[in-house]
């Protein structure tokens, strides 16, 4: 029998008379690879934090390799031996790789305070080679793909004898080819002996990792065992706490005959090319592409964030003219991006700032004075975070940067929701968030379409796509390859038309989109 | 073709504050040859090296993230300090000047406890900072000119193995000392994670607090040493001495290609060249012989262009970096 490498016994924590964690009893044998799964705001990052010492739970202990281990701040659980690869990555990308493994204990030029470089490069050459990965430790961490970034993680958590290692969502921003060599690295440090606890959305990745699994669900363990005994429907059931038979909602209305967005020709060199479509009211349209196909490049442009060279954007049959997101949000054009934490939401800001920001014009009052009608907007909030089911404290004082993945999410929706918009552009809307909430998303969705709303609706994942358009788009290369009615989405054909008109000068990790 | 201009395109951006240089150079060549002889550049070099020593200590501070708006008043107070124990306790040089020192870092140790412990914005203590320091150099000196005794004030004019001037010698050390400390000290290195990120710095197991203090205390240090080397130049110290310098000395560091957002700039090259330029563009002037009013204006436009390159370069690399996903033919 191997011993524990990490026991959690009864933890329980509580922010503001809420329990984020309640009586948690957890053991992971050393070597193990345990994968936890739950949803947003079922306590995961609560335990981790824990563990982290960034929290200190009210009730219960821990133990690490049978040591009581009560760390009070991230030194204390770096010293023990714990590291994290967090899901932003914490690197600084003004500094060279070998700075980065080191910023925090440089070898030193015979004990003066002057670093020995030379060491530190053979040292840093040699963590690289552990981790698979051939570049210069000289290399600016400014020119690595989101994959290398994380095997730089990894690297240096292996510089510091790292014996438990913590993945939080590390394949979001992946290649399929970083993705399989990443797990062939965290299977080289599991043969190695290190205690891995990864984290993550995606069931597939889960199964095929994990030697144990544990699912949390509002702050509770619901269930633990052998990673064979799940299935991607156990654990869904587990984490949901019910089963849901249907992933997707069913739809209720059909598209209108009126078209309220009308792309011709549109082409910009280097990104886009002879794109051409229709949106109609009340139409959820799809747009597929796989990593740098152009997908996300194309809403930039439609919603008026990038320039183009030639083509037209008519909404409701009035040219949109030189386009801006100013002039985009007169229209009526909404725009969710696929980044929310940067480019979506205010994170220091309250839930009701966040939600009232793209429409605080229409609670201007008091003439050209345009001062703001606190209470009006705040209210108009209200009934916005209410009728989305927003998850949050008092919206007027809980900051957006508390709130889960989910609800977020939810937030960015619930501001644009507010500005009565005609069309509706998602991109990559239910990244990062769970199952639970992503069902709740599609409804949202569903619902905006009945009530007229056009929706071009951007995605990476086909299975999504299949399940809640009208139309899908196939992209790749810049260019609109093939277009499929509902009645004949096949995953095949919308997938070689994605692979199709790929260069192998562009197949080579098209990534780095972010 | 097309890579090729681009490539040139961002060379000439990189080097921006190179190619005004050089172009100022050949424009005084023209109005004014004789602006361009040895005594007028080395006069450049030794005007500089008090400026460049204060820009020098400004650029840990504006690394980390941070501003100090009392640098000015820094050189004033030490350097009073220092006057008056030469004139009334005939304190010899040596010791004087590493008064002096004290007193810059005791200065820049207020700064560091202001910024890091009583969290007050750098701007706003610096600013602080910036009036009561000058208020208490006032007080000591009466608000009358103190002078520094003969013997120092021979060192500004005397140079070492009559080659070089000491203000350019201690330059240079003060120089290489910082480029040591930048890239090859841990303190260094956190210096600029610091300046990238202060919260991912501080996961990442830097003690935050103590590099940001380290960076103010520096920059107070090196703020007396400069001044003393200005003192050593100007004979002695009156009321309005240092006033503006704080300025000068941002200014040198950002035409030196310091960002005022942290994280990015060297010392060298960078503001030692700053720090040149902006004395370069004031001795050229009056050899030109051009009209003194137009003097403040000439060198806003200079560093103007020169910040505005900066801004130009930063979108246009972002530009260049953003990957194209159609290779157009």
């Amino acid at each position: 029998m191997t011993r524990s490498a990490l026991e959690f016994d009864r933890v329980s924590k509580s922010f503001f008379g809420v329990a984020a964690l309640s009586d948690v009893t957890l053991s992971i044998p050393e070597g193990c690879l345990l994968g936890l799964i739950g949803e947003n705001g079922a306590g995961k990052s609560t335990l981790m934090n824990a563990l982290a010492g960034v929290i200190t739970p009210d009730q219960g202990t821990m133990r690490l390799f049978g040591v009581p281990f009560h760390p009070t701040c991230p030194a204390d659980a770096t010293r023990a031996g714990i590291a994290f690869i967090h899901q932003e990555l914490n690197l600084f990308s003004n500094l060279s790789v070998v700075d980065n493994l080191y910023i925090d204990g440089f070898p030193r030029l015979c004990r003066l305070p002057i670093i020995d470089k030379r060491k530190a490069y053979r040292q840093a050459a040699e963590l690289l080679t552990a981790v698979d990965l051939c570049l210069s430790p000289a290399t600016p961490i400014e020119l690595l793909t989101p994959g290398e970034r994380q095997l730089v993680e990894i690297a240096k958590a292996l510089g510091r004898n790292a014996r438990i290692i913590i993945f939080d969502e590390p394949t979001t921003s992946l290649t399929a080819a970083e993705r399989s060599k990443l797990f062939q690295v965290i299977d080289n440090l599991r043969r190695e002996g290190r205690t891995i606890i990864y984290i993550s959305h995606s069931l597939d990745d889960v199964l095929r990792l994990a030697d144990t699994i544990a699912v949390l669900r509002d702050g509770k363990l619901v269930s633990t065992g052998p990673g064979d005994q799940y299935s991607a429907n156990r654990m869904v059931a587990d984490m949901v706490g019910r089963e849901i038979a249907q992933m997707y909602p069913a739809r209720a209305s059909a598209p209108g005959p009126e078209s309220v967005l009308d792309v011709k020709s549109l082409t910009q060199p280097g990104m886009i090319k002879d794109i051409s479509f229709t949106l109609h009211e009340g139409e959820v349209l799809g747009v597929f592409g796989l990593m740098g196909s152009g997908r996300s490049e194309l809403a930039r442009i439609v919603y008026g964030l990038d320039p183009f060279k030639s083509g037209s954007i008519r909404v409701r049959g009035t040219d949109a003219g030189a386009p801006s997101p100013i002039r985009s949000i007169r229209n009526g054009v909404a725009f969710v991006t696929e980044n929310r934490r940067q480019e979506g939401l205010l994170m220091e800001a309250p839930v009701s700032e966040n939600i009232d920001l793209s429409s605080l014009r229409r609670y201007a009052r008091y003439g050209s004075a345009r001062i703001i009608d606190r209470r009006a907007a705040l209210k108009a909030a209200r009934q916005m975070a209410e009728s989305l089911q927003i998850k949050s404290g008092s919206i007027d004082r809980h900051r957006a940067k508390h709130l889960s993945g989910g609800n977020q999410q939810k937030v960015v929706i619930a501001k644009w929701l507010l500005t009565d918009p005609g069309i509706l552009i998602l991109d990559e809307p239910t990244r990062g968030i769970d199952v639970g909430a992503k069902y709740e998303l599609y409804s949202i969705i569903n619902d905006l379409a009945s009530r007229g709303t056009a929706i071009l609706y951007i995605s990476s994942e086909l299975e999504e796509l299949t399940g809640m358009c009208d139309r899908i788009l196939v992209m790749s290369n810049g260019e609109i390859q093939a277009q499929f009615r509902h009645s004949e989405f096949d995953q095949e054909s919308v997938l070689q038309a994605a692979f199709r008109g790929r260069t192998t000068a562009n197949q080579t990790e098209a990534n780095g989109e972010n | 073709m097309n890579e090729r201009r681009n490539k040139l395109v961002s060379i000439l951006l990189n080097n921006m504050p190179m190619l005004l240089f050089v172009l100022l150079l050949i424009a005084f060549g023209a109005i004014a040859p004789e602006s361009l002889q040895y005594q007028n550049i080395e006069n450049a070099f030794k005007q500089a090296s008090y400026i460049g020593i204060v820009a020098i200590g400004m650029t840990f501070v504006l690394l980390t993230g941070g501003i100090d708006l009392s640098v000015g008043s820094n050189m004033y107070v030490s350097a009073v300090i220092a006057g008056l124990a030469m004139q009334r306790y005939s304190v010899g040089a040596g010791p004087a000047l590493l008064l002096c020192l004290v007193v810059g870092a005791v200065f820049g140790t207020i700064n560091a406890i202001a910024v890091t412990k009583l969290r007050i914005l750098p701007f706003v203590a610096t600013l602080a900072m910036m009036v009561s320091g000058r208020g208490v150099g006032l007080m000591f000196s009466k608000s009358r000119a103190v002078a520094f005794p003969d013997p120092v004030t021979g060192l500004g004019s005397a140079e070492l193995f009559s080659l070089l001037p000491y203000p350019i010698v201690i330059f240079a050390l003060v120089v290489g000392g910082a480029a040591l400390l930048l890239h090859r000290t841990q303190l260094g290195r956190q210096i600029y994670a610091l300046g990238y990120d202060k919260e991912v710095a501080r996961k990442a197991g830097i003690n935050a607090d103590r590099v940001q203090a380290a960076a103010y205390i520096l920059c107070g240090l090196f703020a007396a040493l400069g001044g003393f080397v200005s003192v050593v130049q100007l004979g002695n110290v009156n009321a309005g001495f240092g006033k503006g310098d704080e300025f000068d000395a941002i200014a040198a560091a950002v035409l030196g290609g310091v960002s005022l957002f942290g994280g990015v700039g060297r010392v060298f090259p960078g503001v030692v060249l700053g720090a040149v330029f902006i004395q370069a563009i004031s001795i050229g002037l009056v050899s030109a012989q051009v009209d003194l009013y137009l003097h403040p204006l000439i060198t806003a436009a200079v560093i103007f262009s020169a910040v505005l390159a900066d801004s130009l370069r930063n979108t246009y690399l972002k530009k260049l970096s953003r990957r194209n996903i159609r290779l157009e033919v």
